[in-house]
Formats: C-alpha cells, structure tokens, sequence
C-alpha cells in the first residue's frame, strides 16, 4: 500500500489527517487501521466495491455515526490539526464545518427557501432581508437558482431529483462548511443532472476540500484530484487519481479498476 | 398439457372466488340493514327540536340538546388531554427511546391500554376521581374518555415517525441540528398528516362510547355547562331511552344514534382525505 505522503504529491497541504482509523459496528470492524489524508482545496474520491467502508469512512468525519447505539470509532482524524474523534468535541460546530451530501436527495418537507434557511438560522441572527441574500446565494452556488428563483415558496418536495440533489448541496454550502462530504451523491441521478453536479463539485473545489463516495470509475476519474481504492476494510491504495487510474501500484486495485472483479 | 388437471384447477378457483364474495356478501348485507334502520328510524325522529330542546320527561316533546353539548364538551375535554399526553409518549417512543428498556416498556404498557376493556377505564376514573371528588362530573367524563385517547395517539405517533425515512434525521443532524429541533423542525412536520388522521380516528373512536362515561360523568336530564357536575352524552343518553318504555324516548334514541354515526362517518372520510392529500 501507498498511502500518500508529503515528498509523494508535492506541496499540497493537509485539511484532514485520518491516522490509524478503526471503526465498528458492534464487533464487527469495519475499517481497519485507515491512515490517509485529505488535501486542501482537492477532490478525493473512494471507490471500492459494496461494503468496503467508504461510505462508513465518510460517516465518521461528521460523526454523523453516532446517531445509533454500538457505532464507534478508534483512531485519530484531525481537522486543521484538531482530533475531531475527541469526546469533548462540539458535534454541532463541527458539523457546521463539515457538510454532507447523502445518497438519495433529502429535501425536507418545507417550502425551497426554507429548506436553505433552516441551517443558516441553526447558526445565525438574520433580519429578513439579509436571509433572502444568503439563500438566493446558495443557490446559485448550487446552479439552481434560475431554476427556482420564481417558487421559492414552493415545496422542496415538489423538484425533480436531479434539482432536489443540488438544492440539498445548496443547503450546506450555506452554512459556509470547509469540507463538504457526497456519499454517492448521484446514484439516483439519470445522466443530465449527474453531469451537472459533477460540474458543480469541481467548481466548489475551488473552495471547499471535498470527499466522494462513488461507485462509477469514471466519475471517479472526473470530478477527482487524488483517488482511494478500499476493499474490506482497508485502504488499498490512495495515489493521485490520474497514476491510480493508469498504472496502479497495487495488483488488487489494477483488477478492480480494469473491471475483472468487485 | 393435462386437461383434467387445467379444468380442476379452474373449477377449484371459482369455487374459492364465488366463497370469497358470498362471505363479502353475508357481512355487507348486516352492515347495510344496521345502516337501513338506522337511517329509517333516526331521520324518522329528526327534526329541530332534537338540536333544540333537552332531555323531556317521558312521554312529552323534547330533544338531545343537553347531550349533543355534554359529548362535544368531554370529547373536546379528553382530546385537550390526550393530544399532548399521546404525542409527546408516542414522540418518546419513535424517536428517543427506540431500542431503550423503557422504550420496551412504555410500548408494552400502552398495548395493554389500547386493548384494555373501556368499562375497565371507566371503572378506575370512578375510583380515582369520582369517589375522591365525592360526586359524578364532566371532568371525569373527560378524563376517562382521554386514558381511550391517550394510547391511540401515542400507537399512531409512534407508528408514523418509525416511518419517517432516517435519512431525513441525518441529513438534519449533518447541518448540525440537535435532535430536539430535528424533531420539531423535521419529523413532526413530516409526519404531520398521519398524526391528524391518528387523532381524527380516536376522536371517531371515543365519540360512540358509553362505558367509560356510566359512572364517571352519568347523565343529566338537564342542559349544563359545569364540567363539575354530572353531565349527559349521546352514547348515555341513547343507553337510557333505548332502555325504556316510552315510543318518544326511543325516536330520540334513534336519532342520537344517527347523529353520532353522522360525526363518526364525516371524521372518518375527512381522516382519509386528510392521509390521501399528503401522498400526493
């Protein structure tokens, strides 16, 4: 394995530090001893076939984990240096730092504006008028806008998939997050509005630092800097997405990637 | 193909069918003579005074005005109570205690509740508030009526937000909302319809009951407003007369229970457009 390291990809500098992370279901382990850092400003992506915890390695950089009983983790992840594994650690901020896109869209059952309200106003005094500014310019971060400025009342429920997934990504780009986390954000997409979130994650690089779960090689390939192939548990290999696609380090991942198993 | 067996094989399925109607047929058809009469003899007795006037003394003209209020008196009395009882424990239920030893136990107290015997209820309100009051009141009409309310609401609670999908709670939880607002904020509102219809249905429930009400508000041959005092209901009221021998007494109880039928029917169908409107 090649877990990346300084002198390996030049003078990138680290936003998240995972160091020998475990993590367990009960007493099942589910990640085993993960060491790998995510960079500034970069896209990484996981790829690894189904119940490789990728996506459970994505749960635990907002903890989110912890909303049921028997999940817990061991290790160390550090956000700007500070171990976010820490018992004492303010979950609350913490999520205001690290936002999270899931897997199927989650509108929540209220009108479009409110949906991007609602965790704006977790955080911050608004008067009406300034509320309308940071809404409409999450949305146009999220390329949405043009297409909802004229229903903002309407039901968040009432988009179609594609526009309900960039409304959710609006909705934690407002909160102003550092890392922002998609875990298999365009599985229920059909192929339009899943280029244009992948054109929506590239251009939130710029600045966000950002990890996606994925199960399709090629948007891996696309939309990321550096890649991390898992599979059981443990991370294989993490390279520079370009060297990972191409000349693989590792005979597992070359296999996976080339398509002959997983 | 076996020919024998394929004509068999029919045979048999229309047998099972023409079964399957005529015990669909046996049902309906008590339902509708039930509803016939009821609706022949109720409207027979329906005119004004029936909203009108109060209990008459047997064999004079008179109506069910003094029961009509005292039932949406204790009903509006037992939903006042059971409504923030039964959501805040149904609340419990779905959200904090989910896999908790409590959980186990409020879920297992509230079924027994739900299935308990409403004359069972009536009898402990009597025990608990009547004996101690020293005398018969509309408040202990309400109340037992809200120990039939309570469990319904809280089952209902329970039951809808176990069916607001987790992924709404999480991507709730990842904006950094504590759970306290996720479910004010989110699963209620999610959820929002379904409690209603809960609610609609335990009111259609209670609306026809008589035991609970026996010997807790008992009845009152007179229009009253005092919840401190006994009181008259439909259910009651229709128990009395339909008990006794007098022809006046027996339209009235008629009409009593088609009217209660009337309010059971409108918050039913109200109830499903309520659920149907929120699928859409």
């Amino acid at each position: 394995m090649s877990a990346g390291n300084g002198s390996a990809h030049g003078s990138e500098s680290v936003k998240v530090a995972i160091n020998n992370l475990s993590f367990y279901y009960g007493k099942f382990k589910a990640l085993k001893n993960i060491t790998l850092p995510l960079y500034r400003n970069k896209v990484t992506a996981f790829i690894g076939p189904s119940g490789c915890g990728k996506s459970t390695l994505l749960r635990v950089l907002n903890r989110i984990y912890e909303m049921y009983p028997n999940q817990y983790a061991e290790g160390e992840v550090l956000l700007d240096g500070e171990n976010i594994l820490d018992r004492g650690l303010d979950v609350t901020l913490l999520r205001a730092k690290v936002g999270m896109v899931f897997q199927k869209p989650t509108p929540f059952p209220m009108t479009i504006f409110d949906n991007i309200a609602f965790g704006v106003q977790l955080y911050e005094n608004h008067p009406k008028s300034e509320l309308d500014g940071r809404v409409e310019l999450a949305l146009r971060r999220a390329a949405l806008w043009d297409e909802v400025k004229d229903k903002l009342h309407a039901s968040g429920m009432s988009l179609s998939g594609g526009q309900q997934q960039r409304l959710c990504i609006a909705r934690s780009v407002a909160i102003k997050p550092e890392l922002m986390l998609f875990d298999e954000p365009c599985s229920a997409l059909d192929p339009i509005s899943t280029a244009k979130i992948e054109e929506l994650i590239a251009e939130l690089s710029e600045d966000y630092t950002i990890a996606i779960v994925t199960h399709n090689m090629q948007q891996a390939s696309r939309v990321s800097d550096y890649s991390a192939f898992m599979f059981l548990g443990e991370l294989v290999e993490f390279d520079v997405t370009e060297k990972l696609f191409t000349t693989p380090s590792n005979k597992q991942t070359e296999n996976y990637i080339t398509g002959r198993f997983g | 193909m076996n020919r024998s067996r394929y004509a068999r094989r029919r045979r048999r399925s229309t047998v099972f069918m023409g079964l399957s109607i005529a015990a669909t047929l046996f049902g309906l058809g008590w339902l509708g003579m039930i509803l016939g009469a009821l609706l022949y003899q109720g409207f027979s007795g329906l005119d004004i005074s029936v909203f009108t006037k109060s209990t008459p003394p047997p064999a004079a003209a008179g109506g069910l005005l003094n029961a009509i209020v005292g039932s949406l008196l204790m009903v509006f009395f037992a939903v006042a109570i059971g409504t923030p009882v039964g959501l805040m424990a149904g609340t419990y239920l779905g959200e904090y205690g989910r896999h908790g030893r409590l959980g186990f136990v409020v879920r297992f107290l509230n079924d027994i509740l739900l299935s308990a015997p409403s004359i069972v209820l009536g009898l402990f309100i009597y025990d608990a508030m009547v004996l101690t009051m020293g005398h018969f009141s509309a408040w202990a009409g309400g109340v037992a009526l809200a120990t039939i309310v309570i469990p319904v609401v809280v089952r209902t609670t329970e039951n809808i937000l176990l069916l607001i999908p987790n992924t709404l709670r999480e991507a709730a939880a990842a904006l950094g909302a504590g759970h306290s607002i996720i479910i004010r904020q989110i699963t209620w509102r999610a959820a929002r319809a379904g409690i209603i219809t809960g609610l609609l249905l335990a009111v259609a429930r209670i609306s026809g009951e008589t035991a609970p009400l026996l010997f807790t508000a008992l009845n009152n041959q007179f229009f009253s407003l005092d919840p401190n005092g006994p009181m008259a209901s439909l259910p009651v009221s229709i128990f009395q007369m339909a008990m006794s021998p007098y022809a006046d007494w027996h339209r009235l109880a008629w009409s009593g229970a088609l009217l209660i039928t009337m309010a059971v029917l409108i918050l039913s169908i109200t109830a499903r457009a309520v659920e149907s409107r929120s699928e859409q």
